[in-house]
């Protein structure tokens, strides 16, 4: 496991990402085949399910180190990661295990249906065999996640460095469905098991914030807005019956989002689609903090498919029966894709984005301003002849996004980050008056610089008044403009009120804790739909 | 009224002793005042009289100015201040520092400062002191603090050295002027030539000119060629990290040097390319031991992890207390870049 040790350590005190995709080339040029599939694997949580418990670690470590439980949480709450924790807590090696990836995965497996007595000899075993990098990785490979840093793209990019293979190719040859003991990484890299022709998507085209006037566009006759929707972008891709959809990330997510198959399969026509993935219920778009519940599941479940129902609003038409139409004018793609759609009977929440109806210019402003009643983030302007640019080009496709709404608020806990801000407090909770108390609106984690939250986390140790757990309470004193992007009426809120995207605008050094927002004057932002 | 409370008052100036009349590491200017050691918490501006080891003497005077009224006397001797016997012990932290005991009618209390209980290859190493109250540090008292051996530690970085070297790369390293960077050139000395920048320079000439001597090093400025310090090793104060003077530095390597670097989320966040654990503090087994050591019937915790070791102490039967004082690393931090006047261009 000493060449994978190396590979994470590297990976995980860099932030750059070529010196990442560096460190995995060189991984992928050295390591054993088997190991080279597992890293695969276990960066695209292709994960075996978890063969022990957190708790039953905790315990034996617990023993181990005759720790308190108390201390041990302590620990646990300084370093915001159990893996860590127990790597660092547990006593020197006595001997030196040395298994390959391969070996440890495969024992690992096994270790499953065992009783509880053998994978504590199991994990005792490795614990006193390793030293405290391979013991981390160790307690991670059992289950944790492994998230350091490298997202399916880095590692895509890794290997499209390596072997020369397209990028979105290796993606889907990656995500596609492919079994360790039975491919071999070179068959993996070039797609032996999967069909790129079928799923192959083009590049996203982008726009810019519009950063002139209505008027400077020219006619409005030669443009057409919509609303610009706030999931995620996506290709839906539809070739010889086969059904695949791409995120912006370049990631194909197809199995999550069962609900889209199932509603494009009614096509008879093959065709790539642009538009956006959204959290629906009955007709109206929902916030995308509810389409977060459905992203990155490992299975999407029938309750969380009642739960998050997810819809499709369709931008444009990329490719038509095997033609590329990318060239042809947006007008005339937008009419193919009515067509289109016009030709089957859809169910509900797949639908062609709307077009905003207007005449002049300054009629754009009431209805940018009236988007967050719709759960929209403002407005798109297309250019009538555009092509579908390959990327981000200005000047034919502007978005124009309405502005966040803003409250003054008191910080009233912070709790340390985890990850890379483990030792600094980053997370907050904020508070507004309401009669002669507070009452907590919202939490943020965002928006600061590196110094700013440096010299909140020494503030907030000198002031804190309660601790619980990770939690600290501390005195109602700094003040923070909160940004957010909708604001609605919440029962499950105790302030009554549920913020959309709040973050933290700026730190008000300049305003004191008398004078921050009440909670009545927060609910007067609320526009009623 | 115990014997101990006429000797040691906690005041909002410091750690006082009423019967000698003198302060412990204050930190509001007063009449009198006995230092542990230089760094830039414990050592403040503004006092009388200051007294102080012979090692730390000149450190004093470089950072507080030569007109301060100082006084010094050597390790293990002693001093009678209105009736307190007063004595510095090597504390193993920094050149120079001491733990302070105080003796009075057979009363015996021992203030640590900042302390490390393995031995480094450039301090004096730390001696357990017997004494009745024990004021101790805990800047890492939690069981996740665990540091490795001297000769370990130096062949981690000059491993490190050697590879950038392959790949051509000059190596800085980030630590506290006083300290960090005398301990960093001890380990590192022999690996090639070292580079320092001008703020240990200086306090490297004083420290040497009070006759202890130091592993060789260059000056690092602003004018010298590239070609110069290309693949060769730097010593700077974190101060510099992400400045413009680090950037004139041809294909840079930067690691930081500090305990904080055993957290992975610590390292990720300082954006370096390596975080090395090396602490002038005592680890968890260091403070245990320490403390065991001294016999000590009450024991009084500072610095950062007080509310911890004290509730861990009190659990293994030894009676402790915490002590809310201004010492710390970030006190530190933020006093050690205003003592050294670091100019980061
Ligand atoms: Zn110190
Ligand atoms: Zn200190």
């Amino acid at each position: 496991m000493k060449l994978f040790s190396e590979l994470i350590s590297t990976i995980e005190i860099t932030n750059k990402t070529n010196a990442k995709i560096d460190a995995l080339v060189q991984y992928f040029k050295t390591a054993p085949d088997k190991d080279k599939l597992w890293l695969i694997a276990l960066f695209t949580g292709k994960r075996p399910s978890r063969p022990v418990k957190t708790t039953l670690m905790k315990e034996w470590c617990m023993e181990l180190t005759q720790l308190p439980e108390w201390l041990f949480l302590e620990s646990y709450s300084t370093v915001g990661d159990l893996g860590e924790t127990l790597a660092l807590l547990l006593p020197e090696p006595t001997h030196q295990l040395d298994l390959s990836l391969n070996e440890w995965m495969t024992e690992l497996k096994a270790l499953k249906p065992k009783s509880d007595e053998d994978k504590k000899a199991f994990v005792l075993e490795a614990w006193t065999g390793l030293d405290q990098q391979e013991r981390l990785i160790f307690n991670k490979l059992i289950g944790g996640s492994f998230r350091i840093g490298v997202s399916k793209k880095t590692l895509v990019n890794a290997l499209a460095k390596l072997t020369n293979i397209d990028a979105n190719q290796l993606m889907h040859s990656i995500i596609g469905n492919w079994d360790i003991n039975s491919i071999s990484f070179e068959e993996l890299i070039h797609g032996k098991h999967i069909n790129y022709d079928n799923s192959k998507p083009y590049p996203f085209c982008l726009a810019y914030a519009l950063e002139k006037k209505l008027t400077e566009l020219g006619e409005t006759n030669d443009w057409i807005v919509e609303q610009k929707w706030d999931g995620i972008r996506g290709q839906i891709v539809k070739r010889n019956n086969e059904i695949y959809i791409w995120s912006r990330g370049e990631e194909l997510v197809t199995k999550q989002f069962p609900e889209l198959v199932e509603a494009f399969s009614n096509f008879k026509d093959d065709f790539v689609i642009d538009g956006e993935i959204l959290a629906m219920k009955n007709n109206d778009v929902l916030l995308f903090n509810d389409l977060q519940k459905r992203l990155n599941r490992k299975n999407v479940t029938k309750k969380l498919l009642e739960e998050v129902p997810v819809g499709f609003k369709a931008y444009d038409i990329l490719e038509f029966n095997g033609d590329d139409i990318r060239e042809q004018p947006f007008e005339n793609r937008r009419k193919r894709l009515e067509t289109l759609f016009n030709s089957v009977a859809l169910p509900e929440h797949v639908k062609l984005s709307f077009i905003v109806d207007f005449k002049r210019w300054e009629d754009l402003h009431d209805i940018r301003n009236n988007s967050r009643a719709i759960n929209s983030e403002g407005l798109m302007l297309k250019q009538k002849k555009s092509p579908y640019h390959t990327g981000r080009k200005k000047g034919d496709w502007w978005k124009w996004k309405v502005d966040p709404l803003t409250i003054d608020a008191v910080m009233i806990y912070a709790q340390k980050g985890s990850g890379r801000r483990s030792s600094k407090y980053t997370d907050y909770t904020f508070a507004v008056k309401k009669d002669d108390a507070l009452v907590t609106v919202a939490k943020a984690y965002s928006g600061l610089t590196d110094k700013e939250i440096t010299e909140i986390s020494q503030w907030v140790n000198k002031n804190a008044i309660e601790r619980f757990g990770p939690v600290r309470t501390v005195k109602p004193e700094l003040v923070f403009e909160i940004a957010f992007e909708g604001i609605a009426l919440s029962n499950r809120h105790k302030s009554g009120v549920a913020l959309r995207f709040p973050r933290i605008a700026r730190w008000r050094r300049d305003k004191p804790a008398s004078e921050i927002d009440t909670i009545e004057t927060v609910k007067q932002l609320i526009t009623a739909p | 009224m115990s014997k101990e409370n006429q000797l040691i008052k906690f005041t909002k100036k410091g750690i006082y002793c009423p019967q000698g009349k003198f302060y412990l590491d204050p930190w509001f200017p007063v009449e009198y005042a006995i230092i542990s050691h230089g760094h830039a918490d414990h050592a403040r501006w503004g006092m009388k009289r200051y007294l102080c080891t012979d090692d730390s003497k000149a450190i004093l005077q470089h950072r507080l100015g030569t007109d301060i009224n100082i006084k010094s006397i050597s390790y293990n001797n002693s001093k009678t201040i209105n009736g307190v016997k007063v004595s510095f012990h090597p504390a193993g932290h920094v050149i120079g520092s001491a733990q302070i005991r105080l003796e009075y009618k057979g009363y015996v209390v021992v203030f640590s400062g900042d302390y490390k209980t393995q031995p480094d290859f450039i301090t004096q190493p730390f001696e357990p002191v017997k004494c009745h109250t024990f004021i101790t540090e805990s800047t890492f008292g939690l069981p996740i603090y665990k540091w490795k051996s001297e000769k370990a530690l130096q062949d981690e970085l000059q491993s490190w050295v050697k590879t950038n070297q392959e790949n051509n790369r000059t190596s800085v390293f980030f630590g506290y002027s006083l300290g960090k960077a005398q301990r960093l050139m001890s380990l590192l000395d022999g690996c090639d030539d070292i580079y320092v920048h001008r703020a240990i320079h200086n306090l490297n000439n004083t420290i040497s000119g009070s006759g202890i001597q130091l592993p060789e090093t260059k000056l690092w400025s602003a004018d010298l060629d590239k070609k110069t310090i290309q693949n060769k090793i730097i010593i700077a104060p974190p101060a510099l990290l992400g400045s413009r003077m680090l950037k004139r530095v041809p294909n840079v390597a930067t690691a930081v040097c500090s305990g904080w670097m055993q957290i992975r989320g610590n390292r990720r966040w300082q954006s370096v390319d390596a975080g090395f654990v090396v602490s002038d503090h005592a680890d968890w087994d260091g403070l245990i031991s320490a403390v065991k050591a001294t016999g000590a019937e009450q024991v009084y915790v500072t610095h950062g992890s007080q509310a911890v070791f004290s509730k861990y102490l009190n659990e293994i039967g030894i009676k402790a207390d915490e002590l809310v004082t201004e010492y710390g690393d970030e006190a530190l931090a933020k006093a050690e870049k205003e003592t050294e006047n670091i100019v980061t261009e």
